[in-house]
């Protein structure tokens, strides 16, 4: 597999030369112990400088990115006693989402995540982390059992969308996405969702509708895909970095627009770079989030979560 | 072959009508219907709500013409008319293609919302507009319908909403997503206050609308052969590779599934409405 995304090319290409240089050094016994310095700072800089200036289309790529952490890595990580709950009780148990509760820093916690395979086999398993209305109704179910038990909820975004298919509408995709936001806007328990990849429209809101939503910096959440933007505007999917820019997709842009409520930083060049690190990002973040919803009376829990939706799009005139 | 065969095979072309035949139709005195081709006068056609009286296609209404057909005369007093997007996300395009739309329809946006009388029982009246940007969901249609809800909330009175849409507004980016959750919270906010909520899906009814406040209302009825589904066809069939069949995703093929309570030809369309509002006027006569 390819190393680097193409924006990074200039980075890798440098690496090599110093390697390249290094090696010559060791072996020919000359000094170039300048020469690989003076390539050492240039490559500090040219990173610094790729890397603080991505486009819309880059952090599109990193959060796409094959090697990208899934939602179970995190699970794995920050969560102890980690118990996976299956099936919808009325058709059938969709793997593209997972459900289970868990013991967060000895807070019980109830956990919902878009899952993506690590593979082929995984993915085809997974249906790319795109759920059918079971997968929905099969987190509404835990979502209830969270407020029973009085659990905060946590969401992992990870999809490219809602599954498009025959089944999935004979089943009422649009109802089950519908039934999750009605549901989600009452819930007496606080919940966040953190978006830690793709956040594809409706198929990412129907477990989204929370008190509070993060993404991963490099994340992107966005009412249609850049490509299908581009081919549906300008008939052309190949302008779909166009597309990705003006739809402001990324965590900055969303954080501006007052929709998300934090940004969760990620190692240079994106949370595959460093897992360790990245779990570490998130874990000072959840722990803050779940802190300060706690914090809160429980009716204004309720009346600040329509407050954060209702003021979106609001329109003084 | 002989050289002149070549020109045998003429193609044949549409004839477009000469500047003289146009002269000899006034324009509007006609409509062809789309479906079977037939031309009736425009008239008839009015009277008929858009129903083709040949084949009964159930053809597109506007907001205005839609709540024309259903209110008492003078009752309706409309809500928010004024409301206009500001092009949030400075998408490109976007303000020429608005007030492209806003000079062809009326209306400042893809909704009209308000209160009047259907049959004497006072009634709130949600209308999307299938006409103006296929009546997609962006910030003024999420924050008609929230405020509609609310009003109606407050005065507890019954909503209807008629829905037509092609969507989430693309141009207004997540802020027409997050209008599906602003808009079902308004929806559970009305029903949690016991509120009446009928639904009446008309083509089309897709994407975001579908995965939000249309679906959860407590009633939901349907226009005839109206498209009604969450994904578009082409879609699902590059997705699935096969095609659909052609009833897929019609109000008949909802109903068959169990996702519509029933579907409701326009002609019949006002008296349901007032008979179902009548059933939920407390009292009675028990004697």
């Amino acid at each position: 597999m390819k190393q680097f995304l193409d924006f990074e090319k200039p980075i890798f290409e440098l690496k090599d030369k110093i390697t390249e240089l290094k090696q010559m050094a060791e072996d020919s016994e000359l000094d170039l112990a300048e020469d690989i310095h003076r390539l050492e700072t240039r490559l500090v800089n040219l990173e610094e400088n790729i890397y603080q200036h991505l486009s819309a289309w880059d952090r599109v790529q990193i959060a796409r990115h094959p090697e990208r952490p899934t939602a179970l890595d995190y699970i794995d990580h920050l969560f102890t006693d980690f118990i996976e709950l299956h099936g919808d009780r009325l058709f059938r148990d969709d793997p593209a989402i997972i459900t289970g509760i868990a013991s967060y820093k000895g807070q019980p916690v109830t956990v919902i995540a878009q899952q993506r395979g690590k593979n082929t086999k995984e993915n085809i398993y997974r249906n790319f982390a795109s759920a059918h209305p079971e997968g929905y109704r099969k987190a509404l179910r835990q979502m209830k059992l969270a407020e029973k038990f009085n659990r905060p909820i946590i969401s992992f975004i990870d999809t490219k969308g809602a599954h498009p298919g025959k089944g999935a509408e004979e089943r009422g995709q649009g109802e089950a996405i519908a039934r999750n936001l009605k549901e989600m806007a009452q819930l007496r328990v606080p919940s966040l969702s953190i978006v830690i990849g793709e956040g594809g429209s409706g198929g990412a809101l129907g477990i989204g509708l929370t008190d509070q939503i993060y993404m991963l910096e490099n994340s992107i959440y966005s009412v249609i895909s850049p490509e299908g933007a581009a081919s549906i505007l300008w008939k052309d999917a190949t302008k779909a970095k166009e597309a990705a820019q003006s739809l402001k997709l990324n965590a900055k842009d969303l954080k501006q627009l007052d929709i998300i409520d934090d940004i969760i930083p990620e190692p240079k060049g994106g949370a595959h770079r460093d897992f360790q690190m990245q779990a570490a990002y998130l874990d000072v973040h959840i722990k803050k989030s779940i802190k300060y919803l706690q914090s809160l009376p429980l009716e204004q829990l309720i009346e600040r979560r329509w407050q954060k939706y209702k003021k979106i799009g609001e329109i003084q005139n | 072959m002989p050289l002149k065969r070549i020109f045998k095979n003429k193609r044949k072309y549409a004839a477009l009508p000469t500047e003289k035949a146009k002269q000899d139709i006034p324009e509007g005195l006609v409509e062809k219907c789309q479906q079977c081709s037939k031309i009736f006068y425009e008239k008839e056609w009015k009277n008929n709500l858009h129903v083709c009286p040949s084949c009964g296609t159930h053809h597109k209404m506007t907001a205005r013409e839609r709540i024309a057909s259903l209110i008492d005369e003078g009752s309706f007093q409309e809500w928010d008319a004024e409301l206009k997007t500001t092009n949030p996300l400075n998408f490109p395009e976007y303000e020429q293609k608005l007030i492209q739309d806003q000079e062809k329809t009326g209306l400042n946006d893809a909704i009209v919302t308000g209160r009047g009388k259907i049959n004497k029982t006072d009634v709130v009246l949600v209308v999307m507009d299938p006409f103006f940007r296929m009546a997609s969901m962006g910030g003024v249609v999420g924050e008609k319908i929230a405020r509609a809800l609310e009003r109606a909330k407050d005065s507890q009175l019954p909503v209807i909403i008629f829905t037509a849409s092609g969507g989430a507004r693309m141009q207004e980016g997540m802020i027409s997503l997050m209008q599906m959750a602003k808009t079902a919270m308004a929806v559970d906010r009305f029903d949690q206050a016991g509120g009446c909520l009928i639904v009446v899906m008309t083509n089309p009814t897709t994407g975001g609308v579908t995965a939000s406040f249309a679906s959860i209302g407590d009633y939901h009825f349907a226009e005839p052969n109206a498209l009604i589904g969450f994904a578009g066809r082409r879609i699902i069939e590059q997705t699935i590779r096969e095609k659909l069949p052609d009833d897929f995703q019609t109000a008949e093929f909802q109903l068959e599934q169990g996702q519509i309570d029933r579907i409701v030809k326009r002609s019949e369309l006002k008296q349901l409405l007032t008979t179902v509002l009548d059933l939920h006027t407390v009292g009675g006569d028990h004697s």
